[in-house]
């Protein structure tokens, strides 16, 4: 293993780049964050994820100073940032829309906020040279923005943003209007950039494969709160509510209710009359408590026969069969009527499947594969 | 075939509308006065040789000579000018004012820019007689105010004219440039602030340059007309007042001179036809801009 991972969340000694206490911010009568505390480190890729109106872009526009907030304090660097401008602030932000300024060139644009600054010209020359080195645009430094395409668009706004090198890159959507392959690709870019300027980024986005690739953590936002601060893994591997396991990847849910039978092992009762599921949990529950077993498709394994050695199997139908290319997902009908997903890699070709719509087959996961969650 | 016609109506149009009515001003211009109807000789009457032998450019000749028409025109060009600039002046923060108004107002406040022009425009430069004479109602304000002690003369003084133009033309300027900052998009002038600038600056920097099309387009409109203008500075303006609109009309009706006021009129003709062919060439130049 890597000896010096990136981790200053988990050193109580390093101090935030950006802090967020208390933070309420109101529109009118609409709680766009609600009561928010947060802190960023410094060289940070941090991701802000979630659905349309949960406040993420709320977010990063009071850290660039767009919106002031209703009630707590921001703090950038242990200053409190809500009497600096925008303009003053050594933050800069990459917009949705890219927001390059049509009149003005490549080099004007990457230029602007350095001419603003009053760099001389020397200076600014170099400073735009390795800028468009860095994104890989300096063919197009003549160019105006409509003349460009939108991958090269896109890496000029990042360029434009860097220049005058932030403290604090904000990323509101940054890859939202690229096609699929050309957002993988960047992605990798970005993360590149980032690790090359040691700059913090916060990135805002819906897409949360995009937050799972490049960022160092995750905050999964929910109507103005944030439900969990995590690394990717742990967001995934270790949700700590319903809706963070529901909104990162597929997940199966099923009700049940728990019994403790050991330490930390727990006997599921999800139906009268078929035998309990087993799961390994550390957190405490009560005898009786109701719960659900956040299970992923992947973590599902499925054959013909019932296996000897899992502790919970569960016999099913095939009702569909989503073929992905990469991966297959079975949708199983249980005792019951609900239904579980359970994925498996395509290793062969396609024309030696082994199950078929119809085929009544055996699932089977380990008790360490599902997470319990209370509500 | 059919698509031969679909060409032909348009420049069909332009032929019976534009061209002909051109060439017969223009060869009124060539021509010499005379008491007769119509007021000038040659006609077609008198047998195409004679027609065209009776042609000459006379009339052109008188203009250059007397300075009368030099002033005329160059006083036209600067009221024009200076009473575009003017508007701009005015029509640039309403126009900005209008784009960064609540969505839901700005259907009403584009009506009002528009509604003066369902009353007649007779009429409201009538109006501002009304407005602008000594006993007239600013004079009464001004006076009962205490800020004035005696009334001011406006009316038929050029400032008269120029108020008159600049009202009048307000919704030429106020429209394109509004159309413009419509478009804008807003997180430009986010981003020009986040980058650095402050407030006026964005505005200077970004705001400005992006609004020139329109600022361009609402010149030529206000520029055009305002050149030609004839009824208001002949209601508001003064015996200062040398407008070559006004000229014109007294050439036409009060000499009866046709050919010299037509001479007065392809003269202004071609000093249209610069702004005329620069405006065009904006347009087409933001057309490509925008494909």
């Amino acid at each position: 293993m890597n000896q010096s991972v990136f981790a200053p969340w988990d050193d109580p000694t390093q101090k935030p780049l950006i802090r967020f206490k208390n933070v309420t911010k109101r529109f009118g009568d609409f709680t766009a964050i609600d009561d928010l505390s947060l802190d960023i480190f410094e060289q940070e890729f941090f991701a802000l994820l979630g659905p349309s109106g949960c406040g993420k872009t709320t977010m990063m526009r009071m850290l660039a100073g767009f919106e002031t907030p209703t009630s707590g304090v921001i703090e950038l660097a242990e200053q409190d940032i809500a009497p600096i401008p925008p303009n003053k602030r050594a933050v800069n932000m990459m917009f949705q829309s890219y927001a390059l300024f049509p009149h003005l060139s490549v080099y004007e644009n990457i230029a602007f906020g350095l001419r603003r600054d009053n760099m001389p010209k020397a200076d600014l020359d170099a400073r735009v040279a390795e800028m468009l080195k860095l994104t890989r645009l300096e063919k197009f430094a003549g160019r105006k923005p409509h003349q460009i395409s939108g991958g090269q668009r896109q890496r000029v706004a990042l360029a434009r943003s860097l220049a005058k090198a932030p403290k604090l890159l904000l990323l509101d959507e940054p890859l939202g209007a690229l096609d699929a392959k050309l957002r993988q690709a960047t992605q990798f870019e970005l993360m590149d950039i980032q690790e090359k300027t040691g700059t913090t980024f916060v990135i805002v986005t819906h897409d949360q494969e995009e937050a799972m690739t490049v960022a160092s953590r995750v905050a999964v936002m929910d109507e103005g709160r944030i439900m969990q601060v995590e690394t990717p893994e742990r967001i995934y591997e270790a949700p700590n509510s319903l809706y963070v396991a529901d909104f990162i990847g597929e997940v199966n849910i099923i009700p049940c209710t728990l019994r403790q039978t050991g330490e930390d092992r727990f006997a599921l009762d999800w139906l009268e009359g078929q035998a309990p599921f087993t799961a390994i949990s550390n957190r405490s529950f009560s005898d009786g408590q109701a719960g659900h077993l956040a299970l992923r498709p992947e973590k599902v394994s499925i054959s013909a026969e019932r296996p000897a050695d899992a502790q919970n199997t569960v016999q099913g139908k095939i009702l569909d069969i989503a073929y992905l290319g990469n991966l297959s997902t079975y949708h199983v009908e249980i005792p019951g009527g609900r239904i579980i997903k359970a994925q498996t890699a395509n290793t062969r070709r396609i024309s030696r499947r082994s199950y078929t719509w119809e085929d009544t087959v055996w699932l089977s996961w380990t008790p360490t594969a599902g997470v319990l969650l209370e509500q | 075939m059919q698509r031969f016609i679909l060409i032909a109506v348009p420049y069909a149009w332009l032929l019976a509308l534009f061209l002909v009515p051109f060439v017969i001003v223009f060869k009124i211009s060539l021509s010499d006065i005379a008491l007769a109807i119509p007021p000038y000789t040659p006609t077609l009457k008198d047998g195409f040789a004679a027609f065209v032998a009776g042609l000459d450019f006379e009339n052109f000749a008188f203009l250059a000579s007397d300075d009368l028409y030099w002033k005329a025109y160059l006083s036209s060009l600067q009221i024009a000018i200076l009473s575009t600039f003017m508007t701009l002046c005015v029509g640039y923060p309403i126009a900005y004012a209008m784009a960064r108004a609540p969505e839901e107002w700005r259907p009403t406040l584009m009506m009002l820019v528009i509604l003066p022009f369902w009353t007649s425009f007779l009429i409201r430069v009538y109006a501002w007689i009304g407005i602008l004479s000594s006993e007239g109602f600013l004079n009464q304000f001004l006076l009962w105010t205490g800020i004035i002690n005696d009334p001011l003369t406006i009316l038929n003084t050029n400032a008269a004219v120029y108020i008159g133009i600049v009202y009048t033309y307000l919704p030429f300027m106020i429209l394109p440039i509004y159309a413009a900052l419509d478009r804008l998009d807003g997180s430009l002038i986010e981003a020009a602030e986040d980058l650095g600038c402050s407030r006026l600056q964005a505005f200077w920097l970004v705001t400005i340059p992006l609004s020139r099309n329109g600022i361009i387009a609402g010149c030529f409109l206000v520029f055009i007309p305002a050149l030609g203008e004839f009824v208001i500075p002949s209601l508001l303006g003064g015996s200062e007042t040398l407008m070559i609109g006004k000229v014109l009309w007294e050439e036409f009706f009060n000499n009866r001179d046709w050919p010299v006021a037509s001479a007065v009129a392809v003269i202004l003709l071609l000093i249209l036809i610069v702004p005329i062919v620069l405006f065009q060439r904006n347009q087409q130049r933001q057309a490509e801009e925008e494909t």
